[in-house]
């Protein structure tokens, strides 16, 4: 049967010159090279969202009227609902944290440096889409929790001087959080932001493909040293076989974390009741927003939350940048970065611990 | 202390330097009320602020202290008080409700400044204990200004006024608690102290709940008087509608009329009202019944089934929660429950109420329908549990597939490498 089929290929697109490539690719291998599975980790979420999304969708309703009692009914009528349901949910938090694990191990192994700036840069925008993601999925169960949190994170948005009142109606469909925001973030959770993260995606693996595995520069120093030292192993089917391990290893989380903690609902949103206490982003978000919490109203002159975003935001543009503070080689850039690296980590880190346990 | 600035003469001294003063300047001011320039040095309970006026309702509506006290408070000296300018100097205790009422009745006056405010309160007053008294000669009973204040008087809908209902309490205790001011009148004075500890105060205070009940409430306002042993029921009838209709169909009101017992009362007490328990049903220390009934007469029988009733719908709706709060913290998903478990609470309430009839029939049937949603959502919950333990099966089930094949893969990966030398000397990339 198998035979009669690679024949069936052969004929037409010439299978062997197609998978060339494939058993050509060899991947290195050395203490480190484990962190060479975070990437394949967070694309077999991303898979996974991509599969439990779809068929969320054949249930959910995108209005506020509707949206929360849909997602009541996929929990509890439709058969195994509460499985997609909860793997959606638990999956895009692991692939928020894959992801940026995924980002502190290039980061600290060098794999940033020439050539593969670009694939930094598409790997960073694809974390800010995937933190997107987060914020817009967020909202869809209209739960009070998710209302909340929305209000408060458009709200920071109107900080942003010149742009942030437009943005901010922008995002919500008008001056309020409303049902028009909800619509407005299903369209951006399942249209938009999918569509430009296929974009993003299939760039920034097929440059992983042409500049393959970076080595990092200890380990590269070690094996220029001694050349014999130096290993590698077939992409196809050694390392793919051990990436399977890694994503079924994932399953098994994922499966185990839904099954005996399922995302839980909450309470439908009621624009008209007040705010409950210890309204909270998501993690990821925590440490922008206990930072801009602790950050004073004025902070000389200027307005305390306006200074805090622009922080952020020029952060993050120095973040997407990073690869270009280490151009040339010496050990003066690759210090810099490690030290922006560890400083960012350890930061990030405790802010969001300060923020779980601050009341 | 008796310092020089408490001696009549200095005080004196200061007075006419005052009105001296405040002649002075307003032949260049023009002052409209010069009457506050004075009595605002004075020590109280002369004293009268332009701060503390600015605050008084009158005052605001334009009023000014001519308004009651008469005299022309545009002449700059003791002209203002003449009696050729009508100066009725300070008002006596009887005579402020006239006053007051002078303009207070006056429906046509009143509309101008507020249409919907009643203009019965000197007719009311009349008929209250502290009117009746007045005209008896009783200066001691309250007048408009013990309650209302007099200068800085604030409306009701002020929550630093004497009679928001927030402070009525207080005020009438400024009175009624004061075991010697109220020495010689014949009635208790811990009034105050029991409705600190009872349900009613608990709403006002703690929930902030302004309509909750307080000593206007039952007793009236400008009306106030003790609410008659018949008129108990009316009086409590205006907040528990349900419980004063059931009372109306039992065997009680009747009994309770014959027998001269203030209603309600009996059971409940007034000033201490605390939240009633299914115990008030009891034969023990919180129960009412045996306090009237005989054990083992028809009614102990009733009161016994009544209890079990409450009882049985109580521990059934306890069951529920319990299940339900498992499942909850097991994650699952089961608020359609908890929001059908309102029923059975609405139920139980219900049949709360209609033990005011102490009609077992009419109370057996809401515990029915309480017992019914009770076990509904028990179900419900017991089978989100069962859910929960497949789903672990499922789990369980799933993880062993999982390690199987993590084995198999690590295992394959051992023999193609052993078989073949796929590791081999990396050329290094770039």
């Amino acid at each position: 049967m198998s035979a009669t089929l690679r024949k069936w290929i052969d004929e037409r697109f010439d299978w062997a010159a197609l998978t060339a490539p494939l058993r050509k690719k060899t991947v290195p291998t050395h203490d480190l090279s484990y962190w060479y599975f975070l990437g394949g980790i967070t694309l077999f979420l991303f898979g996974v969202q991509v599969c439990t999304g779809i068929l969320l969708l054949l249930y959910y309703r995108p209005s506020a009227s509707e949206a929360f009692e849909s997602v009541q009914y996929i929990m509890t009528r439709v058969q195994f609902g509460w499985l997609v349901r909860s793997i959606h949910s638990w999956a895009a938090n692991l692939l928020i944290f894959t992801a940026f694990c995924h980002m502190f191990s290039v980061l600290f192994l060098g794999a940033y440096r020439k050539p593969r700036e670009l694939t930094w840069i598409t790997g960073m925008l694809l974390l800010f889409l995937a933190m997107g993601f987060g914020f817009s999925g967020y909202l869809l169960p209209w739960n009070t929790l998710a209302f909340f949190a929305t209000k408060v994170g458009t709200e920071i948005t109107g900080q942003v001087p010149i742009i942030g009142h437009g943005l901010k109606v922008f995002l919500r469909g008008g001056e309020d959080v409303t049902g028009a925001t909800l619509t407005r973030f299903f369209g951006f959770h399942v249209a938009l932001l999918p569509g430009l993260t296929l974009l993003l995606l299939l760039t920034h693996l097929a440059l992983v493909q042409y500049f393959g595995m970076s080595v990092p520069p200890a380990v590269e120093a070690r094996w220029k040293a001694v050349p014999s030292e130096a290993r590698e192993i077939k992409f196809f089917p050694n390392f793919f076989l051990r990436e399977l391990m890694a994503w079924y290893i994932a399953l098994g989380v994922l499966g185990a974390l839904a099954a005996i903690l399922p995302w839980e609902l909450g309470a439908k949103a009621d624009p008209f009741a007040p705010a409950p206490a210890g309204i909270r982003p998501e993690w990821y978000f925590m440490f922008m927003f206990q930072t801009l919490k602790k950050i004073p109203a004025k902070v000389w002159f200027a307005d305390g939350d306006v200074l805090g975003i622009l922080a952020f935001g020029v952060a993050g543009i120095l973040w997407l940048l990073l690869p270009f503070f280490d151009q040339t080689g010496g050990t003066r850039g690759r210090k810099l970065v490690l030290g922006l690296g560890t400083f960012a980590l350890s930061y990030i880190i405790a802010m969001t611990i300060y923020g779980y346990m601050a009341k | 202390m008796d310092t020089w600035l408490n001696n009549g003469f200095t005080r004196s001294l200061i007075l006419w330097f005052v009105i001296l003063c405040a002649s002075v300047a307003g032949v260049h001011a023009q002052t409209p009320s010069t009457c506050m320039d004075c009595h605002a040095a004075l020590d109280p309970p002369l004293q009268v602020t332009q701060a503390q006026f600015s605050q008084d309702i009158h005052a605001q509506k334009g009023l000014t202290c001519e308004s009651c006290h008469g005299g022309d408070p545009s002449k700059a000296d003791m002209e203002a008080m003449s009696k050729a300018a009508g100066f009725r100097g300070k008002i006596q205790r009887n005579q402020v409700p006239e006053l007051c009422g002078h303009c207070h009745s006056d429906g046509a006056f009143m509309r101008k400044y507020n249409p919907s405010l009643r203009t019965d309160q000197l007719a009311q007053y009349k008929t209250s204990v502290h009117g009746k008294r007045l005209l008896q000669g009783d200066s001691k009973v309250a007048v408009c200004t013990d309650c209302h204040g007099v200068h800085d008087l604030r409306p009701a809908s002020d929550p630093r006024s004497k009679i928001s209902p927030l402070n009525v309490a207080d005020t009438c205790s400024r009175c009624h608690s004061d075991a010697k001011y109220m020495q010689g009148y014949g009635i208790p004075t811990d009034q105050y102290a029991k409705y600190t500890e009872s349900v009613h105060h608990e709403a006002m205070t703690i929930r902030g709940d302004l309509s909750a009940p307080t000593c206007s409430t039952c007793h009236g306002n400008h009306g106030a008087a003790p609410p008659g042993v018949d008129s108990v029921r009316n009086v409590c009838s205006n907040c528990h509608v349900f419980q004063a209709q059931m009372y109306d169909k039992s065997t009680h009101k009747a009994a309770f009329q014959s027998a001269g017992l203030p209603g309600c009362v009996v059971c409940h007490s007034n000033h201490d009202v605390t939240r009633p328990t299914d115990a008030k049903l009891s034969t023990g220390p919180a129960g009412v019944c045996m306090r009237c009934h005989k054990p083992g007469d028809s009614c102990d029988q009733s009161r016994a089934k009544l209890l079990q009733d409450l009882t049985q719908l109580d521990d059934a709706i306890k069951a529920s929660d319990r299940v339900l709060g498992t499942a909850e913290s097991s994650g699952m998903e089961v608020s359609e429950a908890r929001t059908e478990q309102d029923q059975a609470r609405d139920s139980l309430t219900k049949a709360r109420v209609t033990i005011h009839s102490f009609k077992t029939d009419l109370v057996e049937e809401d515990i029915q329908a309480g017992l019914k949603v009770a076990a509904k959502t028990e179900a419900e919950g017991k089978a989100a549990l069962a859910e929960r333990d497949r789903r672990r099966k499922g789990l369980g089930l799933s993880l062993g597939i999982i390690l199987i094949v993590l084995l198999g893969l690590r295992l394959y990966i051992r023999q193609i490498e052993s078989n073949s030398s796929n590791v081999g000397t990396a050329e290094l990339h770039h």
